[in-house]
């Protein structure tokens, strides 16, 4: 890496968000390259994929593909790595954000601004000189157009010091690059959806092993998943909405019956696995003598859900082609068993979410 | 890997990404320079994560056991690099 400029205090450090992802790494490594101290934050949201399939422990499931890309490209770029969980704090922005949501469940502005945010605050407590991120103009048509990038740095509060190392030259000069502390000549003016120019530069720098750019790893922004989402928060009050249950929106196939009652169908022995490890109240519905899926119910069915419950237990048991299948239904050490005939494909679509 | 003697044990089963780093983090920062510390997970994956995390922070990666379906991982601390240590 290069040294400091001349008349350029000893060590200048930045503080900036790093998912791993290709835009942040080069971002960072323009700055290790003008000899600056990096940090990297990276966030865990709860919403990430990755993660998510860590917690279903599929073994035919590649480890390197389920590895936390932040921590591979601090150890690669040789920065320093804060793992920061978004927590509580996160969902509340997730379930209530001021800007809206994208074309999915993705609150990106929002998302922007908490994440800025959060590292607005690190370096404030660790005396850092200024926060970058990896954001490129006009990339993503919600949360980096021109006016989207100014009003999240207005709305966090570091009003020209939050640099863009890839697109900087398209942007008003920073107070780091107005102090000397960063080389204005030597940042990038990239813009734009394509990614050639940062897949050049990832060749010149030696930067292989990288996810696929915009490859897409957060949940909000999957088309399934916020059906789901936006599901949960149509029946329910967002401020009621558990870390919990956001969790079980990404297993399984999911059922709305009636305004108050949803079921969760595993899809498969890791699923299972899963939701039998998962405290839940309520009832829990599995076709017996046979390979069954757990059938998780949120809200309090009737009887008449209840067997309806049933025949869409028993139709993805291994008892499906008979007429008639017992399910067990159990809730607080209880135990029923209703005999029903699984339910036909064209009434199960009716209800899926 | 050999006798490798934690002098502090960190248990994360049952814990998934990226919580087993987030509180090896922790209990790192508390320990003096030199100290070993043992993170036991049924996380496979942290045997890709741990090593990285040693990577970026400076920590001494020593190596893994393997016992079932639990590791047990052992990180000296070391002077280290940069963030909040």
């Amino acid at each position: 890496m290069s040294a400091a400029p001349e008349g350029r205090p000893d060590t200048i450090k930045a503080i900036g968000l790093l998912s791993g992802g290709l835009d942040s790494t080069l971002a960072a490594r323009v700055l290790l390259e003008q000899g600056i101290e990096v940090v990297g934050l990276h966030f865990s949201t709860g919403f990430c994929m990755n993660d998510h399939r860590r917690a279903m422990a599929r073994p035919e499931e590649d480890p390197k593909r389920m590895r936390n890309e932040g921590l591979r490209a601090g150890a690669d770029l040789g920065i320093p790595i804060e793992v920061l969980d978004a927590g509580e704090a996160y969902m509340k922005m997730v379930l209530n954000p001021k800007h809206g949501y994208g074309k999915r469940a993705n609150p990106c502005i929002d998302c922007r601004i908490f994440m800025i945010h959060g590292a607005a605050e690190y370096m404030r407590e660790h005396g850092g000189h200024f926060v970058f991120t990896g954001e490129v103009l006009g990339q993503r048509p919600m949360s980096q157009h021109m006016q989207a990038l100014r009003m999240i740095e207005k709305e966090c509060g570091i009003e020209g010091y939050l640099l863009r190392p890839l697109s900087a030259k398209h942007l008003p000069p920073t107070i780091p690059e107005q102090s000397g502390w960063v080389d204005r000549d030597r940042l990038l003016g990239l813009s734009g959806r394509s990614r050639k120019d940062q897949m050049a530069l990832s060749e010149t720098w030696g930067i292989a092993d990288y996810p696929q750019p915009s490859g897409g790893c957060c949940y909000l922004a999957d088309e399934s998943f916020a059906r789901r989402f936006h599901d949960k928060r149509l029946h329910a009050e967002p401020d009621t909405i558990r870390r919990d249950e956001m969790i079980l929106l990404k297993v399984g196939r999911h059922f709305r019956l009636s305004d108050g009652v949803k079921i969760i169908v595993a899809r498969d022995e890791s699923e299972n696995q899963f939701l039998a490890r998962f405290e839940s109240p309520g009832w829990r519905f599995e076709a017996l003598r046979c390979g069954s899926p757990i059938t998780v119910v949120e809200g309090d069915p009737d009887d008449n859900l209840k067997v309806l419950i049933a025949s869409i237990t028993a139709r993805y048991s291994d008892r499906r082609g008979e007429p008639l299948v017992e399910v067990a239904a159990r809730r607080d050490g209880k135990e029923e068993v209703l005999v029903v005939p699984p339910v036909a494909d064209q009434v199960l679509e009716a209800y899926r979410i | 890997m050999g006798d490798t003697n934690p002098d502090d044990v960190l248990d994360t089963v049952g814990l998934y990404c990226p919580i087993p780093i987030i509180k090896t983090a922790e209990r790192i920062r508390r320990m003096e320079t030199g100290r070993i510390l043992k993170v036991v997970s049924d996380d496979r994956v942290i045997l890709i994560d741990m090593p990285a995390w040693c990577r970026s922070t400076g920590h001494e990666y020593l190596g893994h056991t393997q016992q079932g379906g639990e590791f047990g991982l052992f990180v000296r601390k070391t002077g280290g690099r940069g963030a909040k240590r």
